[in-house]
């Protein structure tokens, strides 16, 4: 696959003389990179008519509610504005200061950030090594992890939260019974109550890793492989020197990926911790401007905290995009 | 290239992990069917010799889960169709024409992909009271649509795109239009791509919690099934029979779709990650 996605580029531009002959009206020799199909009939309105309905639901359901945020993120906006008892009125930063200043407010962020690297690192280690794993051995251990991944990919957040719990419910739960916990309780203790959540993240999003990276070891050819044990290559040099550079792209994908996913985990802390934890002390960002928002009314509050999650997060968008620039992948 | 002894025990291991991974699935089952007097016995077994219905009957005739069923399939159907066809048009734009603003349009959506839908509860919970559909499916399926479109495009493109130009050439030749070409050719090709890409917009629609939680307030019988397995879950004793009953309806269909569309799943993911 990551040879597929060297090659493609050089596909592209191939096939582009093919088309060639044909009057392309618009941007000629852009870059070199001109493509068939562009303008052959001379509808330049074509295109935005097939975008049409993706822009319309785009700039309805998703730009306008981002504006949204940010402008209810400036207002004092609470029950009494919602049902029109009182005016709405502009308060600037002031929702920002409230929030910043409030010692909650950095530990929850510093709980996300921590909780959600931990999740990451996890579930890469474990999807990467079972993707190695899953290289050396036979088809029917093989079939058997794999399906069993997919299973455990394709449950419900909610289920698989529930399921959890339930493994280790302090009274009915197999696990404390097998680790000889008696009825330790997992959830009562913060670090338990966020490992026990980290489980399950890691159970459900393994597999995504695994399948990816498993496919992407696959694409290498294996002559390349044997080349370098002949020449005496240990197992440790082939991964650092051959595998790990020829996964680079891919696994840039999946870490981008479960760093989203894992930053704005909401069902399994909420489902785990009973909507986030004794006094509040399993919060992630995303359940404390839930709780904020939807338990306490205090929405301008909610939206700040939502802005912030989305500053987070396109910030590592960036970094995402800077690094496939820096691949010199083609849009 | 690997020695047998190593082989073997990286297959026991292989073997070992799947077990442990596969282990809450079958917990889950598995309580779904213990009698109640078995789920709360504290000496939890992991077998039974009198498998029972009657978390299944709890479930379904006391919470009208038949109903809830039909609501997330309904949510998550509208979702699969509109946002494979809408996806299916925009990704053939992006990739089959060359435009101005086409690149910017690409980062867009690229950029659209990672926003945390969970922070727009708010103004999407404002929206879908101004547009009077609190309570209603259309809170569920209108978002969904909106934050399926984004990915579902980025992974379509690897699809379009992989289908030969000669072959538009040769259909303009015959004297196809446009939208003959787009429906009756471009689009059956496509087809493996659009179910590889359906399943990530049906399982995130599926799965959703949050905005069911947060959309549906009043009006119960819009419920969809994640909300019904929380009512379960009481202060004094939960009902993990109903919890594990509950929780096996709604993985199961999800787990038989995974299995009918895996290889092109895997596939599909290829071709994701190679673009």
């Amino acid at each position: 696959m990551t040879h597929e996605a060297t090659a493609e580029p050089g596909a592209v531009k191939t096939a582009a003389p093919a088309a060639a002959g044909a009057p392309d009206g618009r941007r000629p020799g852009r870059g070199g990179k001109r493509r068939g199909g562009a303008g052959r009939r001379g509808s330049g309105w074509t295109p935005w008519l097939y975008l049409a309905p993706a822009l319309v639901v785009l700039a309805g359901l998703l730009v306008y509610p981002i504006y949204q945020l940010g402008l209810i993120s400036f207002l004092e906006y609470t029950q009494a504005q919602v049902s029109g008892g009182e005016p709405t009125t502009f308060k600037g930063l002031g929702n920002y200061q409230e929030l910043f200043s409030d010692p909650q407010f950095w530990d929850v962020l510093l709980a996300t950030v921590v909780f959600a690297a931990a999740c990451v690192i996890a579930t890469l280690a474990v999807g990467c090594a079972l993707a190695v794993l899953l290289t050396r051995i036979r088809a029917l251990p093989r079939l058997l992890l794999m399906m069993a991944a997919l299973g455990a990919w394709a449950t419900p957040a909610i289920t698989g939260s529930t399921v959890w719990v339930f493994l280790f419910d302090p009274d009915y739960g197999p696990v404390n019974r097998l680790l000889g916990l008696g009825d330790h309780s997992w959830t009562y203790d913060r670090y338990s109550a966020f490992a026990l959540v980290l489980f399950e993240v890691v159970w459900c999003s393994f597999p995504f890793v695994m399948v990816t990276v498993y496919a992407g070891i696959k694409a290498i050819p294996s002559e390349v492989l044997e080349a370098a044990s002949l020449d005496g290559a240990s197992q440790w040099r082939i991964w650092r020197s051959i595998i790990a550079p020829m996964l680079r792209p891919i696994l840039v994908v999946v870490t981008i990926q479960s760093i989203i996913w894992d930053f704005k985990v909401f069902t399994q802390i909420y489902v785990m911790t009973s909507g986030g934890g004794i006094a509040g002390q399993n919060l992630v960002l995303n359940v404390y401007a839930y709780q904020k928002a939807f338990a306490s009314s205090q929405y301008s509050l909610g939206s700040a905290i939502g802005v912030v999650m989305l500053l987070i997060l396109l910030a590592v968008t960036l970094v995402y995009l800077r690094l496939m620039r820096r691949q010199g992948e083609e849009l | 290239m690997i020695r047998r002894p190593w082989r073997l025990a990286a297959e026991i291991s292989a073997v070992l992990i799947a077990v442990v991974v596969a282990f809450p699935l079958y917990w889950m089952v598995l309580s779904a069917f213990k009698p109640a007097g078995e789920i709360q016995s504290t000496d939890a077994k992991p077998w039974t010799f009198n498998p029972s219905l009657d978390s299944f009957r709890r479930v379904f005739e006391q919470q009208e889960f038949g109903r809830y069923f039909l609501n997330s399939l309904m949510v998550a159907g509208a979702v699969v169709l509109a946002s494979a066809l809408i996806a299916f048009l925009a990704a053939t734009a992006v990739t089959r024409f060359r435009f101005k603003f086409r690149t910017t349009l690409l980062i867009m959506f690229l950029v659209a992909q990672m926003v945390p839908i969970e922070a727009l509860t708010i103004p999407m919970f404002f929206l879908m009271r101004d547009l009077g559909q609190l309570n209603t499916l259309w809170s569920l399926i209108l978002p969904h649509i909106a934050f399926s479109l984004p990915f579902a495009i980025w992974m379509l493109r690897g699809f379009v795109k992989a289908v030969p130009e000669a072959l538009e050439e040769a259909a303009y030749i015959d004297g196809a239009s446009r939208t003959r070409f787009l429906w009756q050719i471009l689009f059956p090709l496509v087809f493996p791509g659009l179910v590889a890409t359906s399943v990530f917009s049906f399982i995130s629609t599926w799965n959703d919690f949050l905005f069911a939680k947060s959309f549906i307030i009043s009006d119960t019988s819009q419920s969809t099934l994640p909300m019904a397995l929380l009512v379960f879950f009481k202060p004094d004793e939960n009902d993990w029979g109903g919890i594990m009953a509950g929780s096996t309806v709604m993985t199961i269909p999800v787990l038989i779709f995974f299995v009918l569309v895996q290889r092109r799943l895997v596939s599909g993911l290829g071709g994701a990650v190679k673009d």
